[in-house]
């Protein structure tokens, strides 16, 4: 483990350009996902929480379990549609960071949804009333609960980054793992890991647990001088 | 536009969870007077009010207003305000933008409804972090920013100490000299008597007795409002 | 907002400049991948053409499905007759020999089946089945598993009935095979080339190499563009003709671990 250690340091230490370069395209491709399927997920989560519909019990059962959607069957799944066999292949998707970012969207959005959904269900219990007294209802509810509540949805927020920067499963199979334009931290430290060199692989490993350490820490930090400022 | 009052509540009654709480109510509720809603704990004040304000769908009955549009020419303020994560002015555009006023309008009206209260000086705190005596402020500037014709307050100094009620009580005259008809329930004789001019006395989910101010108090009609008056009397 | 607006924009400024670099899409092993023959051998033919070449290493299996969906514009594998298959059907244009490497069996030093040193594989296939030592197979329709099947047919072992608890089937690439290999002290088929970089070998040496039967022939197809209009036919031909060239095939044996060169070309000229 302590080459592990040292191995990973040496890499930062040494700016490493194709670590570096790694680095960036794994943060670009997951913080793309994760921004895409908040703009998609949280208003879908409000919408969810506050309306009252056939099914909905249903729905939230369904979106939650949508959280465990395993990244290996999501990759094939993307694969097969974006395939030039398939029917969105004349976009020429297949193998670039855009794929990927399309795959980790589609892991990310129930998480972030269903984390949603239950915030603002919670939320609502206290808003309702007043909201409703005040002629606002609907989508424009929904939506003001969001924006009020929107520090504890940085919670759901992290909890899809961490699936997005976590997975390997659907990035190695959209990305196909190509040097240089498709390698990203996790399919790295897989590559390593079946080339036997272990001690990089691990290395790799910590600097990716510490990035998103940072990443965590940074939005803690955002949470806590909010709360203090806008109680 | 015509008035949206009176108000008529016909043969009114609301049950959940299997239990009565409000139980044929019928009555009409007319521009003017400051009416005061006067029960013990239980007796289904805030279903009442929330019945009348829309709030609540009656089980059986109906609620009729008189005019067009009462849904947003009313306002109510609760027992525990609840404001938005944003500046107590912000508080009030905002229901200035769900009711349509034009942007050009909403600071200024904003503004004069916070002078109003007296919370000029905290225009721009943010709303959570004020007291709670001047987040009811701020729930009375709201309901003042829209000009509403008929003001529903449920127990709104409940929690306050009683500077702060005077500072409520002052301005929901306010409301009532501007026209506004003021519905309040209370658990404070002393309020009732200093802001009423008549009293619904609710019992069990039934309104049992409605009387002017000065009708009620010295002689309740009913034994059951009688024993409240007595009961009550220590803590007025 | 600003700052999503950013992280999406700079991304959309990425992704155009990669759609303005040409490049081609090769389908191709694990073994030339893992083995750094194409680290070597790519930057020099980018530097000469401006034409990128992004490998995508999978089993041949995948890589010539790959081929047959489209999603490659060549493939470069190691199953000679998967590969004439492929262009019978119509996948691929034509095949071009272009290097081998040979296969060696790896086992455990303490050699249960008694096979090292030898330079028969099949009587060493025959003699760890009757020990019944432990053997990690890739099972994964790779250029390797087929190898591998084909020798056992050779020495007259229906493996996939007589296999037993003996028998390891990972279903994965080389590199974890050989992890599996090495935990549990089992013997396998692997190519030359990704031995030779591979570095987690715990207790495993060759045991057996030098068979002729352990010739391993790579060979390249461009897909066809009949089937797929979208190919890139020229890039994929430019790329095809300098690897068969007395260039490609230097750069090919140029290529040396330890000294030690691990690929040998041979193109037909």
């Amino acid at each position: 483990m302590l080459d592990a250690l040292v191995s990973g340091l040496q890499l930062v230490a040494t700016l490493d350009l194709q670590l570096w370069q790694i680095v960036g395209l794994s943060l670009a491709v997951s913080l793309s996902a994760v921004a895409l399927a908040s703009l998609l997920g949280l208003p879908l989560g409000a919408a969810i929480a506050v309306g009252r519909f056939p099914g909905r019990q249903a729905v939230i059962v369904v979106l939650n379990a949508l959280m465990g959607l395993p990244p290996v069957v999501v990759g094939l799944v993307i694969y097969l549609l974006l395939s030039r066999a398939g029917p969105l292949g004349a976009f020429g998707l297949l193998f670039t960071p855009g794929a990927m970012v399309v795959a980790q969207t589609v892991l990310v959005l129930p998480i972030v949804a269903a984390l949603a959904r239950q915030s603002v269900e919670d939320a609502w219990r206290e808003y309702e009333e007043q909201l409703r007294s005040l002629g606002v209802e609907g989508a424009r509810a929904a939506l003001t609960v969001l924006w009020d509540i929107r520090f504890s949805l940085l919670t759901a927020v992290l909890a899809g980054l961490g699936r997005a920067s976590a997975e390997v499963g659907a990035v190695m199979i959209v990305g196909g793992n190509i040097d240089g334009v498709t390698r990203v931290m996790t399919t790295t430290i897989a590559l390593e890991t079946s080339k036997g060199d272990l001690p990089l692989a691990l290395g790799l490993g910590m600097v990716l647990i510490a990035i998103v350490l940072v990443l965590n820490a940074g939005a803690h930090l955002i949470k806590e001088a909010a709360r203090r400022r806008y109680g | 536009m015509s008035a949206i009052l009176p108000l008529r509540l016909e043969d009114v009654s609301f049950a959940a969870g299997g239990r009565t709480i409000i139980e044929r109510a019928t009555l009409s509720l007319e521009a003017g007077p400051s009416t005061i809603i006067l029960g013990a704990n239980g007796a289904g004040k805030s279903v009442l009010m929330r019945l009348m304000h829309g709030l609540l769908a009656p089980t059986t009955g109906r609620v009729a207003w008189s005019g067009e549009g009462a849904r947003r020419r009313q306002a109510m303020v609760f027992q525990r305000p609840v404001m938005l994560r944003r500046s107590a002015i912000a508080n009030v555009t905002y229901v200035l933008e769900v009711a349509g006023v034009p942007a050009a309008e909403r600071e200024r009206l904003a503004a004069d409804a916070l002078w109003e209260v007296g919370l000029r000086d905290l225009a721009h705190r943010p709303a959570r972090v004020l007291s709670g005596g001047e987040q009811q402020r701020l729930a009375l500037a709201r309901a003042w920013a829209l000009h509403p014709e008929v003001l529903f307050l449920d127990e709104p100094t409940a929690n306050l100490d009683p500077s702060a009620t005077r500072e409520i009580e002052t301005i929901i005259k306010a409301f009532d000299a501007a026209g506004t008809k003021i519905v309040m329930s209370t658990h404070s004789l002393g309020q009732a008597r200093r802001l009423g001019d008549e009293v619904i006395y609710l019992h069990q989910g039934r309104v049992l007795e409605r009387a002017p101010i000065d009708r009620f108090f010295p002689h309740p009609a009913s034994p059951e409002a009688a024993a409240f008056v007595k009961g009550e009397l220590p803590w007025a | 907002m600003g700052m999503t607006s950013r992280v999406l924009l700079a991304m959309l400024v990425c992704a155009s400049a990669q759609a303005q670099t040409s490049y081609i899409t090769v389908a191709s092993t694990t073994s030339t991948e893992q083995s750094g023959l194409f680290k070597h051998l790519l930057p020099a033919y980018e530097k000469k053409t401006g034409v990128q070449v992004r490998v995508v290493a999978l089993g041949t299996g995948q890589a010539l499905d790959m081929g047959r969906r489209g999603d490659a514009d060549v493939v470069f594998v190691h199953a000679k007759p998967l590969e004439e298959k492929f262009v019978a059907e119509g996948y691929g244009v034509q095949r071009f020999e272009v290097m081998y490497n040979d296969f060696v069996l790896v086992g455990p030093k303490s050699d249960p089946a008694k096979v090292g040193g030898t330079k028969d594989i099949v009587g060493a296939l025959q003699k760890i089945k009757a020990a019944q030592a432990p053997f990690a197979s890739r099972g994964d329709k790779s250029g390797t598993h087929f190898a591998e099947l084909q020798l056992w047919k050779m020495a007259g072992i229906d493996i996939a009935k007589d296999k037993g608890p003996w028998y390891r089937d990972t279903g994965s690439g080389m590199g974890p095979t050989l992890n599996t290999a090495a935990g549990m002290n089992a013997y396998a088929l692997t190519d030359r080339g990704t031995w030779l970089s591979f570095k987690n070998r715990g207790d495993l040496v060759i045991s057996v190499e030098g068979d002729q039967r352990l010739f391993n022939q790579y060979g390249v197809i461009l897909v066809n563009p009949a089937k797929y209009p979208h190919v890139k036919k020229e890039l994929g031909q430019a790329f095809i003709d300098w690897i068969v060239s007395a260039e490609g095939q230097a750069a090919i044996a140029g290529y040396k671990i330890g000294g030690e060169q691990l690929f040998f070309p041979n193109a037909k000229r």
